[in-house]
């Protein structure tokens, strides 16, 4: 379980460089919100993993929060978006 | 290692692996709604494969339940706060990719789709 869980961490680790990739060269504001949501959902997959790797449920609540947040973040600059059109 | 500790470790590996997916077509894809697609279908099944893999370690159940919820907010979220990017990006005027084989909203509405809903203040 602590290889699979090492090897899991660096998959989502490659994922989290191609979204910051994105999220620091991407040529619009659309870009950089789906960059951010992407970057959000690694990190609820990144506490999944560490509650699988420990068996403890510790960082659950911190998951299910940002899950909650990247949601409401990404509806937010979209609406924004669209008002000012950009 | 017991069954189950192998089954959630490959269900977190392959989860991982969609993830990661998930991060190539964002650096790969030509244009918004390509990366938005990219960036949400893969990594939320990736995220549930992860989630059953951390239910199957997890013994209290207050645990399973708060990864149940995740799983079902995900499933509830992604495809709307995609829906919205999505929309808010053609309606202003974002670069969409030459190759692209089906744009309905440019049939629909010509004029580069000013593309605020009717119900729109």
């Amino acid at each position: 379980m602590i290889v699979a869980s090492n090897i899991a961490f660096a998959l989502l680790s490659v994922g989290v460089l191609c979204t910051l990739v994105r999220l620091v060269s991407g040529p619009s504001l659309a870009d950089r919100v789906v960059a951010t949501d992407l970057f959000l959902t690694y990190l609820v997959m990144g506490a999944a993993v560490h509650a699988a790797r420990e068996g403890d449920g510790r960082y659950l609540t911190v998951m299910l929060i940002v899950a909650i947040v990247g949601f409401l973040g990404t509806a937010m600059v979209a609406r924004f978006i669209e008002r000012r059109g950009a | 290692m017991s069954v189950t500790d192998v089954l959630s470790a490959i269900l977190i590996l392959s989860g991982c692996f969609l993830g990661l997916v998930g991060g190539i077509g964002m650096v790969r894809l030509p244009d918004v709604f390509g990366r938005m697609h990219a960036a949400t279908k893969p990594p939320t099944l990736g995220l549930v494969l992860v989630a059953l893999g951390a239910i199957l370690r997890v013994d209290q159940v207050s645990d399973i339940t708060m990864l149940v919820l995740v799983i079902m907010l995900q499933f509830l979220t992604a495809p709307v706060g995609a829906h919205l990017v999505g929309r808010a990006a053609y309606g202003s005027g974002d670069l969409v990719a030459p190759d692209t084989v089906i744009d309905e909203l440019a049939e629909t509405e010509p004029e580069t789709g000013a593309g605020t809903p009717a119900d729109e203040p």
